[in-house]
């Protein structure tokens, strides 16, 4: 593997997303929960804890999305104006979950509250589906034409693989949320947590298992890569190991380190996803000759070059304030006049 | 109806509902660093109050902000994919741009602005306030620059040909500082300072009405019309940069802005008026001369009229006529409006005058029509481009989406929107009406600390 630009940007693009992952996973994960319980203070303490930190997760998406369409603008137009339905869906699960956090709580009466409440779990697992099966899409091949245009149609854009990705993905973001949740709450709501956390950790591994084994049996150019990489199974293992340290994590009180490991597992997920598909960003199926890869699909080398000194000089003191937010509103959440 | 009207009534309503948010975001997020920065320097704590107050009403704003806003980012690449393609190069770096700097650093540090007053001491808050409001400003600049690029591309090449034909970057600095970006970035920033600006005028003049909050309002009163006056003044002079601009750079839609037909010296300047489309000319009241000395400092100098342009190369003329008079006659009565309240409130007298305030309360629609005709006229007025000389609008579209699934994506929004704007609406009245927190007026946790020096 060369380090050229176009190299550099998949990966920049693939970090953008992964920190997608890891960080609006969890916001995503308490909202999929959110109807777990109908105690409305709980409910308000769950929010409250992605409360500050919810909309600077989803500028993750943001900022993604708008690196793809500069390093890669093939790649944007045919994914984005060939997945239309689907990324609608997303717009519309993605602005009523934003807006029900924010509505929420304005108002005390019960109705109001139920009707937030509702959108927000449905919008947050709706989104996580939608993510899960844009990502399942591309690892299984899309019909690219010989312009590089999108030649499916919506429905097939739900195949079952694509699906089992989205399921997957629910699971591991519900999964990722509960631990988040475990370690920002106390009490009740903290014991409670920790049982769904337990649940969502099995419901997961069943998907990843799953997965791996359609993955292996059904998608032959995924299985091939790994056939002829066999060190990318050093990736699998390290998954599999974080996701059983999560437990280990619980038991020994550590919940901080039970989170980090959760995140381990997202990010060695994207890696062993990233690796998988490189260099191509849309697998053409069933021709591959008309996959959009990091080459035929890039801006000039004079963008790539302009976007990377853009991003060496943004990157590091954006991650440097986020650590600083994040370190402010540590500890557990406690519910005030500011909260929602 | 084809593809191409669905699409750009879509991305039209979209983006003019989205619209509503960024100006209040920008300019209440000035509001929020003057009034904090006055309770830091002079310890009046209505200040504090205002500071608190105001906070609330721009959660609510921001969050339905953030959410619309993602649809923008998402439809150029849904509903414009040739364009996405072929500006991407260019275009994207601007997006990518703004992501960076702009959108983190607002979002990241709004957390510290909404949830950290009892967390962090004063001087830490008040920075996060300055970087909420430098981001939301830095989100304006990138915004402005890719859409300038549309109106006056510069910096860039064509590469390749047909359907693989694209712009690609040739010098970065002339991208950002192309002939009509600067213009625009002012004038669309002061636009916003006014937005912001008039809401506080808007909700305070209410209070003074009904006799409640009194203290607060006139404090509020004070901090509101000196931004109002000084905003307004400053879109009149932008304002002008700008239209000399449109006349030097897209001349085309300058004379469909004045409906002015044939090329003429001592252009006159219609003040009111309509366009004939038919006999080619705008029957109202016009100031002779006036056109050609705004346009060109000259009362003589030839303005160029539409008859240059061939038929399918001109702008709808009714339309960005109407739509740029309009955002002009609105101006012009905000400067009238924000001076007077300015005149009486320095008189003492402000109070008294109930007609004034009842027209402060409704002034807070003058910036949000101005600001919604003045973008109408700027991307009506760039008609039948997409990119200003380069590419025409239908080239744009994207090759495999049909009319249908517009369609049926553009009732979704409809009805989305529809419903956010109705609880948006249902929610500021609700926090206008409760008003400012007593609580606020004494500060609390780590804020109450004196500042340490």
């Amino acid at each position: 593997m060369h380090l050229d630009l176009n190299t550099i940007w998949f990966i920049l693009v693939g970090v953008l997303l992964t920190g997608y992952a890891v960080l609006d996973g969890f916001d995503l994960g308490i909202g999929a929960l959110h109807l777990f319980t109908n105690k409305d203070e709980e409910r308000r303490v769950m929010l409250n804890s992605i409360g500050p930190v919810w909309d600077g997760n989803e500028v993750w998406l943001v900022t993604g999305g708008g690196a793809l369409f500069a390093a890669f603008p093939n790649v944007y137009a045919t994914a984005f104006s060939g997945f239309y339905l689907a990324l609608m869906l997303l717009l519309a699960s993605l602005i009523f979950r934003a807006v029900a956090i924010e509505f929420r709580s304005k108002q005390p009466m019960r109705w109001w509250r139920q009707m937030w409440d509702v959108s927000f779990s449905i919008g947050s697992i709706l989104s996580s589906l939608l993510i899960g099966v844009a990502l399942g899409n591309i690892a299984w091949g899309v019909p690219v034409d010989a312009n590089g245009e999108f030649a499916g149609t919506f429905l097939g854009l739900l195949s079952p693989y694509p699906l089992l990705v989205g399921i997957t993905t629910v699971a591991l973001f519900m999964m990722h949320g509960a631990i988040y949740g475990v370690m920002k709450t106390e009490g009740e709501l903290h014991d409670k947590l920790r049982g769904w956390a337990m649940g969502c950790i099995i419901f997961f591994v069943i998907c990843a298992v799953t997965l791996t084994m359609s993955t292996l049996l059904y998608v032959p150019h995924m299985a091939a890569r790994i056939r002829e990489n066999p060190w990318l199974f050093s990736i699998a293992l390290a998954n599999m190991l974080a996701i059983a340290n999560i437990p280990r994590e619980f038991h020994h009180g550590n919940d901080g380190r039970a989170f980090l490991s959760s995140c381990a597992t997202i990010v060695t997920l994207m890696a062993l996803f990233a690796l998988n598909i490189f260099p191509n960003m849309i697998y053409s199926l069933p021709n591959p000759e008309n996959s959009l890869n990091i080459y035929n699909a890039a801006s000039s080398p004079k963008t790539l070059g302009i976007m990377l000194v853009i991003a060496c000089i943004g990157v590091p003191v954006v991650i440097a304030y986020t650590v600083c937010i994040y370190w402010i509103f540590r500890g557990k959440v406690k519910l005030d006049r500011m909260s929602y | 109806m084809d593809v191409l009207t669905l699409s750009r009534i879509q991305f039209g309503a979209t983006v003019a509902f989205h619209y509503i948010y960024p100006p209040l975001s920008i300019g209440l997020g000035l509001m929020l660093v003057l009034m904090e920065g006055a309770w830091l320097k002079t310890g009046n704590t209505l200040y504090h109050q205002m500071a608190r107050f105001w906070t609330k009403v721009f959660a609510l704003t921001f969050a339905i902000g953030v959410a619309t806003g993602i649809v923008m980012e998402f439809e150029f690449g849904t509903n414009w994919a040739s364009y996405s393609r072929f500006v991407g190069d260019v275009f994207g770096s601007a997006l990518a741009a703004e992501g960076i700097f702009a959108f983190f650093l607002e979002s990241g540090f709004l957390a510290v602005l909404l949830f950290g007053w009892d967390k962090v001491g004063r001087k830490t808050h008040f920075f996060s306030t300055c970087m909420v409001a430098l981001g939301a400003h830095f989100s304006a600049v990138w915004i402005i620059v890719a859409n300038s690029w549309m109106q006056t591309p510069a910096g860039y090449h064509i590469v390749g040909e047909g359907l693989k034909a694209r712009a690609e970057i040739t010098d970065f600095w002339q991208l950002v500082f192309n002939p009509s970006s600067m213009d625009r970035l002012f004038h669309t920033v002061t636009a916003a300072w006014c937005t912001g600006a008039f809401l506080v005028v808007s909700v305070s003049a209410w209070y003074l009405l009904k006799g409640k909050h009194l203290e607060f309002a006139r404090k509020s009163l004070k901090v509101g019309l000196t931004v109002a006056l000084v905003s307004t003044l400053l879109q009149a002079v932008t304002g002008h940069k700008s239209a000399q601009g449109v006349g030097k750079n897209q001349p085309a839609k300058l004379a469909a802005f004045e409906g002015l037909y044939q090329t003429t010296s001592n252009a006159p300047l219609v003040l009111a008026g309509w366009v004939d489309e038919k006999n080619e000319k705008v029957v109202g009241i016009a100031a002779p001369g006036m056109l050609s000395f705004l346009t060109h400092n000259d009362f003589h100098t030839p303005v160029i009229g539409l008859n240059e342009f061939k038929p399918e190369d001109r702008p709808p003329v009714t339309a960005s006529f109407l739509f740029f008079h309009g955002m002009v006659g609105i101006g012009f009565t905000l400067i009238a409006i924000a001076a007077l309240g300015f005149l009486y409130f320095k008189k003492g007298t402000l109070h008294e005058r109930r007609w004034l305030l009842w027209i402060l309360v409704f002034s807070v629609l003058g910036p949000q029509l101005a600001n919604q005709l003045g973008w109408f006229a700027a991307e009506v007025g760039r008609q039948p481009w997409i990119v200003y000389g380069v590419m025409r609008t239908p080239e744009g579209l994207s090759a495999v989406v049909k009319a249908n699934v517009v369609l049926s994506s553009l009732i979704l929004f409809t009805l989305i929107y529809s419903l956010l704007f109705a609880v948006f609406i249902y929610l500021l009245n609700d926090k206008i009406q409760h008003g400012p927190d007593d609580a606020d007026l004494i500060p609390s946790g780590k804020l109450a600390l004196p500042t340490k020096n």
